[in-house]
């Protein structure tokens, strides 16, 4: 009994965005899907995997969101409905055969799904993908709650079929990861039959050759599209006003801040004099629908995440329109009303139409918030994300960074993305130096590695996870091999896709569905490559620091593949591989000089410094057992026993 | 369907990374959808919440989904697995009126570990919860979870001990059904076990 693989049509659930988003790609007739892991999206390929067998789908996991898109285009292009999906630093890295996409245009259905993150709740970046929509001139759609988070995912593969052109989708981790009523509709059958047609004239779009050339004639009809796509958006359903007929102030907002919107008017009781016009459809606009809204009101405020995207685009609209709907009043991003920075949340919308409005709010009584600011201060320590107990990561960043700290030649290490981007904060001692894009670090590496010329005399080391590595790693590190660079590149290989949520990747046995698959083997690549390579336990850190000591005082290019398991992994979770304990009459505790190694240096939370006996303990609850600890304690202390 | 003492009602569930709380909260905003409210859930995971604070806003409804964020200052309970994260829910979403049920267990903090910061004693957090919120049930969740068999547990054992608060109609044949269908036998008999002793600890 699954919704993923019945009708169930009209029953009423209780929907994650994301798997509302499922909903209404499997109601839409769905054939192919592909993507990589990103939070806040992950779980919309993950569940199209479990099913797919059942739905006779084709769903992967690819190396890359280029790929992904790529893979996604050939069921396009074979008559199928696609859908690609990533979150939106992954579109940086599809934009190139986007942009080509866009021009040559589609054929089956196909849909992309961008999931974006303002606020970076789990990124390192706030970009924005509604701008792509602009630039490589296609329809961008965005639901505002978990009924059009389906909904609109199901129309969108109309759309797409209607226009042959790829329709973007845009979703935010507020609704993706936020759970709301969903009423199911009816699922379409899929299309089923592939067939890519070739030989026909090679201007026709669904016979001839695809691609963007001519430039010219595929660039004007990729443009026809985009008009078309207006008209068709004068009229949606998912453009919906709501307030007075002459509001005093209105509203002009998209996505979750809808939501945020109506929060935020209910709070000031100002219903009467404040209109909202929610707007599903963002790009391209449709102009005589904003204009009918403009029209009404004399002040407009703009409510959005991140950049102005729709704000600098009604002003246009109103700077054209002026002649018939006069001047407007703008609030917004420009006057600093809304901040262009972080997410938004209905407070920021009450302080913004409190201000415009002169209406004033307090959330709680002042009294009562400065004692729980002060009761905060003492009562509740900052709380640093750190690796889990158990992790690899903290083992491997803990040799990293005494080997570096050892060789005393002001070595460093370049950062990749993943759970261990967190080997920049004091849990995983500060050790990574850069941080940037998938696959960055070993490019800066293989830059820094070179830059002896100029007299730099640093070691220089760059990490990346096992997923990574695949997705983007591999072409610097031939650059680095290539280009004569010197570098220690290190592979902190857990298996699995941890950050995400363990999806499958090639260095793996098994694909999407669980499959088995052909695994390629990271060292072999290496060696291939023509790079000397080791792989050591990162829980076994003198081996790891023996080796990793060589590799920095030679030459050239040199990879460590550190592999260990994710503590949090499916196969490994609950499972300990040692009963750790601490014998209370060897730890010389608070007199021994190691000044707390354990627990000040190592910080595992799986350790507890008893302030009273001034000894350190265990905290079973949490511990895993992979004994790192028993390593770096001086008096031998910590015991592990084989569990 | 039942009227709400307020609509929305606004529940934060809170705690530590791994705690269970995501499961927490869905398992109660089943329970509420199920009787036909309109249940909105705001929450995230992901490497951010590696050890880290993680809060679900839970909000119910007869009307209408609502904002997955709940507006500062506008929590009316706060359910908490963590002591110290109870307090830091309620500097920013407490006010004289809130209610509170909270774990009495601490998970230590890194800078706690490494003997930066220092962790609040029982009796304080004691003192200042029931300083901020209008009522505040304590108990040790963790150790009655430990019992019964593993520490996961002690997020039913929030969500019974909220049931037996009576601030919203979570009916226990819903939670029995959900478990049987979410859990094998075994388990969802740990789980009930979990719920009752969490709806004992309400006094």
């Amino acid at each position: 009994m699954s919704i993923f693989t019945e009708e169930q049509n009209g029953t009423r659930h209780l929907l994650m965005g994301n798997e509302a988003i499922v909903r209404g790609a499997i109601e839409a007739g769905l054939d192919v899907a592909a993507g990589y892991p990103g939070t806040p999206s992950s779980e919309i390929i993950e569940t199209l995997a479990k099913y797919a067998e059942k739905n006779n789908h084709y769903v992967e996991w690819s190396v890359n969101e280029k790929v992904a898109l790529e893979v996604a285009a050939a069921g396009s292009f074979s008559g199928l409905r696609s859908l690609a999906v990533m979150k939106q630093p992954g579109l940086n890295v599809a934009s190139d055969f986007l942009l080509h996409l866009s021009a040559s245009g589609t054929r089956g259905p196909m849909v992309l799904l961008c999931a974006d993150d303002p606020g970076a709740l789990s990124s390192i970046n706030e970009g924005e993908t509604r701008f792509y929509a602009r630039l490589m001139e296609i329809p961008l759609i965005e639901p505002g709650n978990f009924q059009e988070a389906k909904d609109m995912m199901k129309w969108a593969f109309e759309l797409s079929e209607e226009i042959r052109n790829i329709v973007l989708v845009r979703t935010v981790t507020r609704l993706s990861h936020a759970s709301g009523n969903v009423t199911l509709g009816e699922r379409k059958e899929s299309v089923g039959k592939a067939f890519f047609k070739n030989d026909g004239f090679i201007l026709d779009p669904m016979e001839g050759s695809v691609m963007s050339a001519p430039v010219a004639y595929k660039h004007g009809e990729q443009q026809v599209k985009l008009k078309r796509c207006a008209e068709i958006f004068e009229k949606s359903p998912f453009n919906v006003y709501e307030g007075p007929v002459n509001p005093e102030l209105l509203i002009i907002t998209s996505s979750i801040c809808d939501l945020y919107s109506k929060e935020a008017v209910s709070l000031l009781n100002a219903e009467k004099r404040v209109g909202i016009l929610k707007l599903g459809t963002t790009f391209p606009l449709p102009p005589k629908l904003i204009e009918q809204y403009l029209a009404k009101a004399d002040k407009i405020l703009i409510v959005e995440e991140v950049l102005p995207f729709l704000e600098e685009s009604i002003k246009v609209l109103a700077a054209e329109l002026a002649p018939t709907i006069g001047a407007k009043q703008f609030f917004g991003k420009a006057n600093g009303d809304i901040p262009m920075v972080n997410e938004l949340n209905p407070d920021i919308v009450v302080t913004a139409l409190s201000s415009i409005l002169g209406i004033e709010y307090k959330e709680v009584d002042e009294e009562y918030k400065k004692r729980a600011s002060e009761i905060c201060f003492f009562g509740s320590p900052a709380r640093e994300t750190t690796f889990c107990p158990g992790c690899p990561h903290r083992a491997s960043f803990f040799s990293i960074n005494k080997n570096i700290s050892m060789d005393n030649r002001s070595g460093f290490t370049c950062g990749d993305i993943g759970c261990y981007s967190m080997g920049m904060l004091p849990g995983g001692f500060s050790t990574l130096k850069t941080l940037h894009a998938m696959g960055s670090g070993t490019g800066l590496a293989s830059g820094f590695g070179k830059m002896t010329k100029f007299g730099m005399e640093q070691p220089v080391v760059s990490v990346c996870g096992d997923s990574t590595f695949f997705h983007s790693a591999m072409p610097p590190l031939v650059n680095a091999i290539h280009n004569n660079s010197n570098l220690t590149m290190i592979v902190l290989d857990n298996s699995g896709t941890a950050m995400t949520g363990f999806q499958p990747h090639p260095g793996l046995e098994v694909d999407a569905t669980g499959s088995e698959a052909p695994k390629i083997d990271i060292p072999s690549v290496c060696k291939g490559m023509g790079v000397n390579v080791e792989v050591c336990d990162p829980f076994d850190l003198a081996k790891t620091q023996e080796t990793l000591f060589k590799f920095l005082e030679s030459d050239g290019v040199n990879v460590l593949v550190l592999k260990q398991i994710c503590a949090l992994s499916p196969e490994k979770k609950g499972k300990k591989m040692f009963n750790m304990s601490i014998d209370d009459s060897v730890c010389l505790g608070g007199e021994c000089g190691c000044n707390k190694m354990c627990t000040r240096v190592l910080s595992c939370p799986g350790l507890i410094w008893d302030r009273e006996t001034e000894k350190s303990t265990i905290n079973d609850v949490i511990c895993i057992g992979c004994g790192v600890c028993a390593s770096v304690c001086p008096s031998g202390a910590i015991k592990k026993e084989e569990a | 369907m039942p009227e709400l003492k307020y609509d929305p009602y606004n529940l934060i569930i809170t705690g530590v990374g791994g705690q269970g709380n995501v499961m927490s909260s869905r398992i109660i905003g089943n329970m509420m959808s199920l009787k036909g409210f309109f249940v909105t859930i705001g929450e995230t995971f992901g490497a951010s919440q590696r050890g880290g604070s993680v809060m679900s806003h839970v909000r119910i409804s007869t009307k209408e989904t609502v904002s997955p964020q709940i507006p500062k200052g506008k929590a009316h309970m706060i359910v908490s697995l963590e002591p110290s994260e109870t307090i830091r829910v309620l500097m920013d979403y407490g006010n004289p009126a809130v209610q509170v049920i909270t774990n009495t267990r601490p998970t230590h903090p890194i800078g706690v570990i490494s003997g930066q910061a220092e962790y609040p004693s029982d009796q304080n957090i004691e003192e200042w919860i029931n300083e901020i919120s209008s009522k505040a049930w304590f108990f040790d969740a963790t150790e009655m979870a430990v019992k019964i068999g593993h520490p996961i547990f002690s997020n039913i054992i929030m969500a019974g001990a909220l049931a037996a608060t009576n601030e919203l109609p979570l009916d226990r044949e819903i939670f029995e059904t959900i478990m049987n269908t979410k859990f094998n036998p075994d388990k969802a008999k740990s789980n009930l076990e979990a719920y009752d002793q969490g709806v004992a600890s309400i006094v």
